[in-house]
């Protein structure tokens, strides 16, 4: 590596946008699919699980040990585990990020109802809204603040996560990484980590921005 | 009118929480669940609107069973006002007033013109509608609750401690506030409350409900307090028992002198010679200034340089003989100022009047007491004892 540069601006220039597999803005485009997909997935998953934890108490435990173990589970040996059935194709990445997604989002849909106050929600049925109603119009709008952090979680997690993808060649900006180390070239990585960071931070930015704009009501601005 | 008709309430591990409670609240006025926690109370309270159905005995809402009607459908016709408010935290003031109308389907327009009527009519600007209640203190956010609890007209106001989370202060404005709606509105209320004080302020009848959920006594707060059914209620009710039973006898009847007032113009000559000790000073519009002690008056000169001590006053069409003992004990002449609506002093009760009629009161409660409980001797008896006993 003597006399390479840490970043050569013209590999960077050069490989940016070739309209090929491969090339940086077609792997950041993939990274986004695969690590908001995911997000959306496991929010999609986790509200009808986390309600009926909230429903019916005695299923929260066994879910939220259950899901600590998938959460817990090494990334790389479950893409493994998945590709006979999957294939090398983006789902054997997208279907465990889902799984992590899930098990962060359900402790938060169910932290989200608890934080409704109790005199919040008695209030509501003495004025008699019917339970379905309640959920939708009075619990699930006081749960956005604390749904909606770990949402912030897990999209980051994910974002950082799918490079572990590339190890099977499906890992968005993931395969920058793979291809400097095989090529001893720093450009590609330190391109990759720039991009993951900033893709982070900008998603983060949105969710913040996107929970600021539904919760005017909160007392807290800017500490969630 | 609300009939508990023989109503108990025992839960799965054997506690009753309300043992066969029969009683009517009838239309149109306050009645006040009070006792101390666990009397169940509120347990009473939530039966009326199915948020708690009773093990035995039935309520009855204008002779309609309430577990025959579906319970959000007989919610929606009855108001509701909890501790804290509980205000939906995401809805804005005007939203949340108007949340019962839209539950009945009003439309928006309506219901939002609705809501900022109510929000005047219980006394709030109506520039905070576009406000969420953590902008709002705890009396207002309290008095929205109270506007919401009224917006669809429901005939019946079920309150569950509304006032005991806001200061001292507050909640007496909020008492106030609650009469004088009510002066207008005439709906039919149950209030529990833990506070014997506020019972008495604010209930028509007073029902005092003991541990375990039994009625104890159920009257108007006048008799509750000249005749306590039993040593429970009479411990409840406090020491305090006959300074506020004062509360129900009315000043009107106070005489007067209005020998004892002067001018804040007047010349001091004129008091010099008077065995009065004390002269209320008044303004010119009549108002009381303070009083002035004739042993240490100047010279010359009219009463404007002369240093007044502090007073208090009563409202003689209003207020009652508690008022106007209040009034006497906040001056050092030991008299109370009369004034009248608009605040200007009528003329001076004096100690030797306040005796008489404190003579008078008691002489008048231990008479209704014994008339009625000549089998335990006059009712202040047992006050007496207790007070014998040091308590």
């Amino acid at each position: 590596m003597d006399g390479e540069p840490l970043v050569r601006w013209d590999w960077i220039w050069r490989n940016w946008s070739t309209g090929r597999a491969g090339s940086i803005d077609s792997l950041l485009q993939q990274h986004v699919v695969m690590a908001l997909l995911p997000v959306v997935l496991g929010l999609v998953v986790a509200l009808p699980i986390g309600l009926a934890c909230v429903r019916w108490r005695w299923l929260y435990q066994p879910t939220a040990g259950l899901m600590n173990v998938v959460y817990a589970l090494p990334s790389l040996p479950v893409f493994m585990l998945l590709l006979p059935a999957t294939g090398l194709g983006p789902a054997t990445v997208i279907i465990p990020l889902s799984f992590y997604g899930v098990a962060v989002l359900i402790p938060a849909v169910v932290d989200g109802i608890a934080s409704v106050p109790d005199h919040v929600r008695q209030s509501a049925v003495a004025m008699g809204f019917t339970p379905l109603r309640r959920l939708l119009r009075v619990e699930l709008p006081i749960a956005v603040p604390v749904v909606l952090a770990g949402l912030r979680v897990v999209a980051v997690s994910s974002i950082s996560l799918v490079s572990v993808g590339a190890l099977i060649g499906q890992g968005g900006l993931g395969n920058l990484f793979t291809d400097a180390f095989k090529r001893d070239f720093p450009t590609p990585a330190v391109v990759g980590i720039v991009l993951i960071v900033a893709l982070a931070l900008l998603v983060d930015g949105l969710l913040l921005a996107a929970q600021r704009l539904l919760t005017p009501w909160q007392r807290a601005r800017g500490s969630a | 009118m609300i009939t508990f008709d023989r109503v108990t309430k025992r839960y799965p591990d054997g506690t009753v929480a309300v043992d066969d409670l029969s009683l009517e609240v009838p239309t149109g006025g306050i009645t006040v669940f009070v006792g101390p926690s666990g009397c169940g109370k509120t347990t009473s309270l939530r039966m009326i609107n199915r948020m708690i159905d009773p093990s035995e005995g039935r309520v009855l809402l204008d002779g309609v069973d309430v577990t025959t009607v579906d319970p959000p459908t007989l919610r929606r016709g009855i108001g509701y006002v909890i501790q804290q408010a509980g205000l939906f935290p995401h809805r804005k003031i005007v939203d949340n007033v108007a949340t019962v109308p839209q539950l009945l389907g009003w439309d928006r327009r309506k219901a939002r013109d609705r809501a900022m009527e109510l929000l005047e009519r219980v006394g709030l600007d109506t520039g905070l509608a576009n406000r969420y209640p953590f902008q709002l203190s705890g009396g207002q956010q309290q008095r929205v609750g109270v506007a919401r609890a009224l917006a669809a007209d429901p005939p019946v106001l079920l309150m569950d401690e509304p006032f005991s989370a806001v200061d001292p202060i507050v909640r007496a404005s909020l008492q106030d506030e609650l009469l004088r709606l009510q002066a207008e509105l005439h709906k039919t209320i149950v209030f529990v409350t833990h506070d014997i004080d506020e019972a008495v302020k604010l209930g028509d009848r007073v029902a005092v409900l003991q541990v375990g959920g039994h009625l104890a006594q159920l009257d108007d707060p006048a008799t509750l307090l000249a005749r306590p059914a039993d040593g429970f209620v009479r411990e409840f009710l406090g020491r305090d028992r006959g300074i506020r039973r004062l509360s129900f006898v009315p000043g009107a009847g106070l005489g007067l002198r209005g020998d004892l007032t002067v001018p804040v113009s007047a010349d001091v000559a004129s008091a010099r010679g008077t065995a009065e000790p004390w002269l209320a000073v008044v303004d010119p519009d009549g108002g009381p200034l303070g009083w002035a002690a004739t042993a240490g008056l100047p010279e010359s000169g009219t009463f404007e340089a002369v240093p007044l001590a502090p007073y208090g006053t009563f409202v003689r069409d209003r207020d009652s003989l508690r008022a106007a003992l209040d009034a006497a004990l906040l001056s050092p002449s030991g008299n109370a100022i009369a004034v009248d609506d608009s605040g200007r002093a009528e003329g001076v009760v004096t100690r030797e009047v306040l005796d008489e009629a404190l003579v008078l009161a008691a002489r008048e409660a231990s008479r209704v007491a014994g008339e009625t409980r000549a089998d335990e001797g006059p009712g202040e008896a047992g006050g007496a004892r207790e007070a014998a006993d040091g308590r």
